[in-house]
């Protein structure tokens, strides 16, 4: 029954989806909790930047991000993020800048909605006791905003493993181009979408249960 | 008791700690610090007392700037406050403030609550920072609670953590802001007896508080507001036994005849 199989290299493909969730995962970490920073941070014009980046970025169709830095980033100014010539490592680059950037904005948000659990009260100690703005926030608040905000970053960490899909549009070798692949070549179109969507479940279940239980762990009792 | 913290200069103990100009500040319609007068000269407590938004939390809360001021101006040590920034990041290291509710960092130990401005804004070497924060937190009573987190200690417990936490930046000038405020009633004497000692040992002290028998016993001088205003100060036997201003009699006599 399995036997159209032969031949796809099912593994490799959902590994290049794992490799972009990681990397892009990592990426819109770091990013959306610079957004975040600067969005709370007592300078205009970085608050005005990040709100400006969170609400134009989250309105755009992630098809059309992904396109915009293949064919606006590499075709057009020639970035290829130090990919050479090599198209399929350029892709993949371009692919995760993609996703970081779209992700980041949810991200963002999601450490906002946590900065707001923190009681104002933490960071005027913080204050009082002589701590800078930087060190208020690396040390105080955003460590009690991350663990109120764990269940909502798995949410957004499970849109995102599902998103790289989208890097099939600018011909990232993931799972969703190998499915297009066996679907145009083989008969078996019902096992073939079964066997993908098991696949991303099997990726994304542990992802939600593990940070839900992380979630309660690392939860700061008041 | 232990000589840890308390730092006491080697200057001369008298002079003027801080100092309160002409200050002002308005909340949207409300004037809510009007032409504040107050000197508050070193190794003294000052009590300030009064009714429910007379401003006394907001002139507390001035002196460190967790609030700006609209004119006016405040220094301490004879340096003006200055703008947000490193300068005011220094500054507010050497005045410990206590907060109504506590505001130990909720994530963090209670020993690591006490060590972290010690670490992190006075650079001192973890094994020194932990030394002095477990003497610190012994001196307070609750040297047995250092691994466990606020959320495991009662009111009074937390809020002794709290002094400790400002006592281990060798503050030149203390503010509690209605520290017993927040506290079942069985746990307030536990608090105003570090209080008590500390304004036996000289710590320049600045409290605004409910507790009258604080008042009497601690205070060097009772500063009575009432909307905005610094209506009365004087010694606290004077002021209890003889208040000048008809606000403050009216005050007094709701809060002590029952």
């Amino acid at each position: 029954m399995f036997d159209f199989l032969e031949g796809y290299d099912l593994l490799g493909a959902f590994w290049v989806t794992v490799q972009l969730t990681l990397l892009s995962a990592v990426g819109s970490l770091i990013w959306g909790t610079m957004l975040a920073a600067m969005r709370v941070g007592p300078v205009p014009l970085m608050r005005g930047f990040g709100a400006a980046y969170v609400n134009i970025v989250r309105n755009i169709p992630l098809t059309v991000i992904i396109l915009f830095t293949s064919l606006g980033l590499n075709q057009t100014l020639g970035i290829t993020l130090g990919g050479g010539d090599d198209f399929d490592t350029i892709n993949f680059r371009l692919a995760v800048l993609g996703l970081i950037l779209y992700t980041s904005a949810f991200v963002c948000e999601a450490i906002r909605a946590g900065i707001n659990t923190v009681p104002v009260g933490q960071a005027e100690a913080a204050r009082a006791v002589g701590l800078n703005f930087t060190q208020v926030l690396t040390l105080i608040v955003l460590p009690q905003a991350f663990r109120a905000v764990v269940g909502p970053l798995a949410n957004v960490l499970i849109a995102l493993t599902k998103n790289t899909t989208v890097a099939a549009a600018i011909g990232v070798a993931e799972a969703a181009l190998l499915m297009k692949e066996m679907i145009e070549n083989e008969a078996q179109l019902l096992l073939i979408a079964a066997i993908f969507a098991f696949g991303f479940v099997c990726l994304t279940l542990p992802t939600g249960l593990i940070l839900g239980w992380v979630g309660k762990k690392v939860a700061v009792k008041r | 008791m232990t000589n840890v913290s308390v730092a006491k200069e080697d200057a001369a103990p008298t002079g003027d700690l801080v100092v309160l100009e002409s200050v002002n500040k308005h909340f949207g319609a409300l004037h809510v610090l009007q032409d504040i007068e107050l000197t508050i000269t070193r190794g003294e407590v000052v009590v300030v007392i009064g009714p429910s938004g007379s401003g006394k939390s907001t002139l507390c809360r001035t002196i460190n700037r967790l609030e700006t001021i609209d004119s006016g101006a405040i220094s301490i040590d004879g340096k003006p406050l200055p703008q947000e920034g490193k300068e005011l990041a220094r500054l507010r290291a050497d005045v410990g403030m206590v907060f109504q509710s506590f505001n130990l960092f909720a994530h963090k130990t209670v020993l690591q609550n006490v060590m972290l401005g010690q670490i992190k804004v006075r650079k001192t070497d973890k094994k020194k920072a932990e030394e002095k924060a477990r003497a610190l937190l012994d001196r307070v009573g609750v040297g047995t609670q250092a691994d466990k987190y606020p959320a495991q200690l009662s009111g009074g417990q937390q809020q002794r953590v709290a002094i400790a936490r400002a006592l281990a930046m060798d503050p030149k000038v203390m503010l509690f802001d209605e520290p017993t405020s927040a506290l079942d009633p069985e746990m307030i004497n536990e608090v105003l007896e570090v209080m008590q000692q500390l304004a036996r040992e000289g710590m320049t002290m600045v409290v605004v508080t409910h507790e009258m028998g604080f008042a009497r016993s601690a205070a060097n001088r009772v500063v009575f507001m009432a909307d905005g205003r610094i209506v009365e100060q004087a010694a606290p036997d004077q002021f209890f036994s003889n208040p000048r201003s008809d606000r403050a009699k009216d005050f007094l006599s709701k809060i002590l005849h029952h």
